[in-house]
């Protein structure tokens, strides 16, 4: 694996394979001293266009407990904001020589758009509303974690699909290790075609009984102002999941920031079925995972002839 | 009324003869093997293979290769002013000669846009001086492409204007067609329409489907393009109206062209090769130097119905919508590029690899549609008949080449075959009796 730019890419082994080397993290995590000395003396860069909590401050922590010198960069109070291109930027910070660009844009495609322009291997941490490959690992390990094995359980996903690259990575994944899928939304933040991936589609949570796992998504509030739904009373009527939709034997999840009343009833977030904490948790160790796949398993391991994981290069069909 | 003038550098008249040349001529029903003698830049005879009386005359062999009208192409952008940077007329006609046209239309979208007679009076000197094929100029419909208040079409015709077109933007207002429409019985000009509803494309940047789905990129329905047409075709229809429909992409746009004609409607429509030969399929590698215009790229069932009304003339024209960018614009994630590819260099070539070697559209029907964009616009078309103005193309129908790989004539690199092998090659462009182009290694004479 060159660089870790979508789900798509990969293939079940490489996706275990990521989950089984963020298991023997979780060991590191439990020592007084966290940290291990494998990535000393590279350097990890994390490029961020978008506010992010979850995803910037695991990756820098996970970069920091290999040992890694890290270097932050946030759009906001950067050069970025004086006009400077996607290129440009990439093109400076590819001075500093690092092993790893951390990249969370706006756009869909910048991740690969930079693993064609840069030396280093490249983590895209949400492209637009593409891809969020990192998500979709830890939600993977965190549900393999709680139930041994995904195949065949049922999972559905619940609310705006349309703007949520969480939604479309995790559906890959999760369909990638084995369960099937439903997706339920309003009509008009299910995109068009989207059963055409090979997920069940439905705009009611009549049938949600059915679900070994419940994946809600983030509404959020400008959504409204489009006409996508008319309010968010409406919408928590139809698609709130509460204490009287979770079944007590049903696993939630959410990847965060919540909207405490509008996806969640505020008791679901705090119930014994609720793993939005460990969601958390899990993302500091998958993306220790994740860049040891990418910068020290490359040292030792022979690279896969396939070229799978590969950018494909812009001018190439992918 | 106004007749559409069409402008182009002052040159040496062309005297040459193609020896022993596969003539194809669709309108003037030629199709056969002939010696084409150009004499001061006219068609003088075409005299049987290897007969022709060559004093004088530089002569060339053909016997492999096949000499078309040149093509006419409605719809470009050849960026002056204001966007020179992309391209300019010089370099514009420049990449319309190497791809065998002798007569392109640029659209009125520039910086600002073509709204006042001294505009367009400024363009045909312009080109004049510079254009090595004949260059028409559209003007807008409404003032600076705001869609409120109409352009002084009268004298905007008077100036020289080709026709008037807000491309780039549709005209919102139904009231503003439609004065527009009543004003043209004045002054004539044929009316071209950029077909988009911008309310249910919003900020789409690719085709509404399974590929959007996926990419996560806003889609932009093809039902977009298709009410407006109905609607507009409704407008003319009601005012007794010339329009002509730009750029269709989707299947439902050809069914309500197909009804409009059906209805007695004036409404020509073109389709550009880019929509003919790819589908949204190639938005996956979210590569937006090739593959980011506007209509975007549809689904396969899309391009078929182009294909089929392309083949029973429903779809009127070829039209390439040359649209040059710099690099900077390309260089960007998808949803951020600007929209457009260039097209002038590839359009027969690629129209022949991807159709004809397919065995989806013949020869002649090809051609044909690659000059008849002329028509709509009441310039006169190309033709090889004896006594005709030389407006040639010479194509070797078997050579292979990969494009870009010497470079663009154009000034922007943004094609949208751009590293792609085609086969078939214009090798020389006879226009407005003129040599406009060789491609230099058959001038050398070491062109396969």
């Amino acid at each position: 694996m060159r660089h870790l730019l979508s789900i798509e890419q990969l293939t079940r082994a490489e996706i275990e394979a990521i989950l089984d080397r963020a298991e023997s993290f979780a060991e590191v995590g439990r020592r007084d001293i966290k940290k291990v000395p494998t990535l000393r003396g590279r350097t990890v860069v994390s490029l961020f266009y978008e506010s992010s909590t979850r995803t910037s401050s695991s990756f820098e922590l996970a970069a920091k407990r290999l040992s890694a010198d890290l270097v932050s960069v946030k759009a906001a109070g950067s050069s970025v904001e004086k006009g400077e291109s996607l290129k440009d930027t990439v093109a400076t910070l590819s001075a500093y020589d690092p092993a790893a660009i951390v990249l969370r844009h706006p756009y869909a495609g910048a991740a690969q758009l930079v693993a064609a322009w840069a030396e280093a291997a490249v983590v895209n941490a949400g492209d637009g509303k593409h891809e969020h490959p990192s998500q979709a690992l830890l939600d993977v390990y965190t549900l393999r974690r709680r139930l041994g094995s995904l195949e065949g359980k049922r999972i559905w996903i619940v609310g705006d699909v349309l703007h949520s690259r969480v939604a479309r990575s995790n559906l890959i994944a999760f369909r990638a290790m084995g369960a099937e899928l439903t997706v339920c939304g309003p009509p008009a933040l299910i995109p068009r075609g989207l059963d055409q991936l090979g997920c069940g589609v439905t705009h009611s949570l009549e049938g949600v009984g059915e679900a070994d796992v419940i994946y809600a998504l983030r509404l959020q509030h400008e959504r409204m102002s489009e006409s996508f739904v008319p309010s968010l009373r409406e919408y928590a009527v139809h698609f709130q999941i509460d204490a009287r939709r979770l079944g007590s034997r049903q696993l939630l999840m959410h990847p965060g920031p919540v909207n405490r009343g509008v996806e969640l009833s505020g008791e679901v977030i705090d119930s014994p079925q609720s793993l939005i904490g460990e969601q958390v948790a899990s993302g500091l160790v998958v993306r220790m995972a994740i860049l040891y796949e990418l910068l020290a398993a490359r040292d030792t391991e022979p690279a896969p002839a396939s070229g799978n994981g590969r950018a494909t290069p812009i001018g190439q069909p992918a | 009324m106004s007749v559409t003038t069409l402008e182009m550098r002052a040159g040496e008249s062309a005297n040459v003869v193609l020896r022993e040349a596969a003539v194809l001529d669709p309108i003037a029903g030629i199709d056969a093997h002939h010696d084409v003698v150009v004499r001061d830049g006219r068609v003088a005879e075409l005299a049987d293979p290897g007969e022709a009386d060559a004093a004088g005359l530089e002569e060339i062999d053909a016997s492999r290769l096949h000499a078309f009208p040149a093509f006419f192409d409605p719809h470009v952008h050849l960026r002056t002013p204001g966007q020179e940077h992309k391209e300019d007329i010089e370099t514009g006609a420049r990449s319309a000669a190497a791809g065998g046209y002798c007569g392109v239309l640029a659209m009125a979208n520039t910086e600002p846009p073509v709204s006042t007679p001294a505009d367009v009076e400024a363009l045909r000197a312009d080109a004049r001086a510079v254009a090595a094929v004949r260059v028409g100029f559209l003007a807008t419909v409404t003032r600076a492409m705001e869609g409120e208040e109409l352009t002084e079409m009268g004298s905007l015709r008077e100036a020289g204007a080709a026709g008037f077109s807000d491309d780039g933007l549709p005209i919102r207002s139904a009231r503003v067609l439609r004065r527009a429409l009543q004003y043209q019985r004045l002054c004539g000009g044929t009316i071209a329409l950029h077909e988009e509803d911008p309310e249910l494309s919003g900020r789409g940047v690719m085709h509404e489907g399974p590929v959007s789905a996926v990419l996560g990129l806003d889609g932009i329905p093809s039902i977009s393009e298709s009410t407006m047409i109905a609607r507009d075709a409704a407008i003319a229809g009601y005012e007794g109206g010339r329009i002509h429909v730009q750029h269709l992409s989707a299947a439902e746009s050809v069914e309500a062209v197909r009804a409009a004609k059906a209805a007695g409607v004036r409404i020509t429509c073109e389709a550009s090769p880019h929509h003919l030969c790819l589908t949204d399929e190639a938005v996956r590698s979210l590569d937006p130097h090739r593959f980011k215009m506007n209509p975007p790229l549809r689904a396969e069932a899309d391009r078929q119905a182009l294909i089929e009304a392309l083949r029973d003339g429903t779809i009127d024209c070829i039209a390439t919508d040359h649209a040059p960018h710099a690099p900077e614009e390309k260089e960007v994630p998808f949803e951020q590029a600007a929209m457009g590819v260039t097209g002038l260099e590839t359009a027969f070539a690629a129209l022949h690899t991807h159709l004809v070697l397919t065995g989806a559209l013949d020869l002649l029907p090809l051609i044909d549609r690659l000059s008849a964009g002329a028509e709509p616009f009441g310039v006169e078309r190309p033709s090889l008949s004896p006594g005709s103005e030389a407006n040639i193309a010479l194509c070797d129908l078997s050579a292979t080449w990969t494009v870009g790989e010497d470079g663009y004539e154009s000034r922007s690199a943004n094609s949208w075959c751009d590293g792609e092998e085609l086969t078939g090659r214009v090798l020389m462009t006879l226009a407005g009796g003129q040599v406009a182009y060789r491609l230099r290694s058959f001038t050398l004479g070491v062109a396969a």
